[in-house]
């Protein structure tokens, strides 16, 4: 009877993501354009992506992209959870206004920032510009397009790590803070070994999903630039989606989409078991 | 708790919150502000004042974003998906948080992993199938779509409300001589209908906001969503920005007032999820 309850949501689980994700897998051994019958390549995407050097402009962006987000919006995020903890009166209104962001579509933040700060013409960018400041669109520069788009990301996520981290370090025990402050601990001294170690499990978790969310981006860099100028902020997930539905390549885009989930995998893995643990309680 | 005694840090903390109260609602500012503006006061001065309100903005971007259209379309898959997700995710959250199956360990880790998995790993077949099957443009394919990528965040979500339902409540049903579809359906549903609530809007506004799938999926004019006619409203007349930010604020406006008057639901659902697991 139980086993019935389940069937619904791994019915559609299956159909629409794991006998996709085997077919696709499969896929990126052919050649198929999406129409006709797909041709049996072996590896010739794979080594049609070795040599490619969009391929391995989008990865390196993908890991910088990583690296980035591993570090300021979780740094920033735990400073500020930090201070909320510090400031308490007001902590409340701080913290859904630093959400905000996240509630608001991707398209119509993206353009904001295009439009009405970025641009040369309509944005502050322009006004500054006019006001003899040499400053440039990000965007337009191969040399800043991806951090002008992770800027606008950053902009919209770290509010969210913040609302975590600080929902976290409510939770440490009160005595550990109390008999930290009794022998006299600074305000660092609590930060390094009370309310850190405390959140401990937080972080990592954030980490491992800023790791697997950080190979999927797509939005802002499809909206903002879509992977431009010449290609300089292509991500694997744009590369992969423009492979297959602006040149009907399919199989190569199979082919990204299988480094993309390779890239995921130890993530998710390390993702499962730690979430994993807490399901055995 | 109290961390620190000093005036002078707490001054500090203040002026830095605030500081970045203010670079979070900048850009939000800009939205409003512009949305008022003509074009030509935009290109002028963006932080301007408007000079005269535009109020005509707004019924251009209604009719060329065709908001009648794409917002109803929105709606429509938004409550699609809210049904479904609410129906199927109930259902296993409950046999997950009770063990009722022996496989529900398999279950949750399967669910797991497929969170993470990448859109795109997925996307292609699926979308030459669909379109094999004449199901692109359908906004209830596009629902399942939907229901399949955020169940298991609604499964986990819920499965929370599940464990805090004390044991008894169901043995006693139990006892009573109820099956198992009438102790779910009268028993423990009841109980967690506020967790189903905040997972209906959380899937809403997902939906809602949903730009990867619907852009591929709902390509014909009368199918597209709202977020992809606004994106396409905002390449057509990119010299517009008055326009455009008048279609950013119609589109965001719903949200924001959802987002205020139900903000613990909202940041609960979304930060929750993802922590508590």
């Amino acid at each position: 009877m139980h086993r019935l309850f389940v069937l619904p949501t791994i019915l559609i689980n299956a159909v629409i993501i794991v006998i996709p994700a085997l077919f696709t897998v499969a896929l990126a051994f052919f050649r198929w354009d999406g129409i006709s019958a797909p041709v049996f390549v072996g590896m010739a995407n794979f080594h049609a992506l070795w040599g490619d050097r969009v391929f391995w402009t989008a990865l390196g962006n993908n890991i910088i992209w990583t690296a980035l987000f591993l570090t300021v919006p979780i740094g920033i995020g735990l400073v500020v959870a930090t201070m909320l903890l510090v400031a308490r009166r007001g902590a409340m209104f701080f913290q859904v206004i630093y959400f905000l962001p996240m509630v608001i579509a991707t398209v119509v933040l993206a353009r904001v920032w295009q439009g009405m700060i970025y641009s040369p013409i309509s944005g502050v960018n322009g006004m500054l510009q006019r006001m003899g400041f040499p400053t440039l669109d990000p965007l337009t520069q191969p040399s800043t397009a991806l951090y002008g788009i992770a800027t606008v990301d950053l902009w919209h996520w770290w509010g969210f790590l913040c609302v975590i981290f600080f929902a976290a370090l409510r939770q440490v025990p009160q005595e550990q803070i109390e008999s930290a402050r009794i022998e006299g601990a600074s305000f660092w001294q609590m930060m390094r070994y009370v309310l850190l170690p405390g959140i401990r499990p937080t972080i990592t978790l954030m980490m491992i999903m800023t790791v697997i969310w950080s190979f999927l981006v797509f939005d802002f860099v499809y909206i903002l630039t879509q992977g431009g100028p010449a290609f300089s902020s292509e991500v694997l997930s744009t590369l992969a989606y423009r492979s297959a539905f602006y040149d009907l390549a399919v199989g190569k885009a199979a082919a990204v989409a299988v480094v993309i989930s390779v890239f995921g995998l130890a993530a998710t893995a390390f993702y499962i078991r730690v979430q994993g643990r807490e399901f055995e309680q | 708790m109290k961390l620190i005694e000093s005036r002078a840090t707490l001054v500090l903390t203040y002026a830095a919150l605030v500081f970045l109260l203010l670079v979070t609602l900048f850009p939000l500012a800009l939205l409003l502000l512009n949305a008022l503006k003509p074009s030509a006061q935009i290109v002028a001065n963006p932080l301007a004042w408007p000079e005269a309100f535009r109020w005509d903005n707004f019924t251009r971007a209604w009719s060329d974003a065709r908001f009648g259209r794409t917002m109803l379309n929105s709606a429509t898959l938004a409550g699609l998906t809210i049904v479904l997700v609410c129906a199927t995710s109930s259902l296993t959250a409950y046999v997950l948080a009770r063990r009722k199956i022996r496989s529900w360990k398999i279950l949750t880790f399967y669910l797991l992993g497929t969170t993470t998995a990448p859109i795109q790993l997925f996307l292609f077949p699926l979308y030459f199938g669909f379109a094999r099957l004449g199901l692109v443009n359908s906004v209830v394919a596009v629902s399942f779509v939907y229901t399949a990528l955020w169940s298991p965040f609604a499964v986990m979500l819920l499965r929370t409300y599940f464990l805090a339902v004390p044991k008894e409540l169901e043995e006693a049903a139990l006892i009573d001589g109820a099956t198992p579809w009438q102790v779910f359906t009268r028993v423990m549903l009841p109980i967690v209908s506020p967790g189903i609530l905040t997972v209906a809007l959380i899937i809403g506004l997902y939906s809602w906001n949903e730009f990867l799938i619907a852009l591929t999926f709902l390509q014909r004019a009368d199918s597209n969503t709202a977020v992809v006619s606004f994106l396409l409203l905002s390449g057509q007349y990119s010299s517009d920005w008055g326009e455009i930010m008048a279609a950013a604020l119609l589109l965001t406006l719903p949200v924001i007032v959802l987002f205020i008057l139900l903000q613990r639901r909202f940041i609960e659902g979304m930060a929750g999820g993802s922590v508590k697991g």
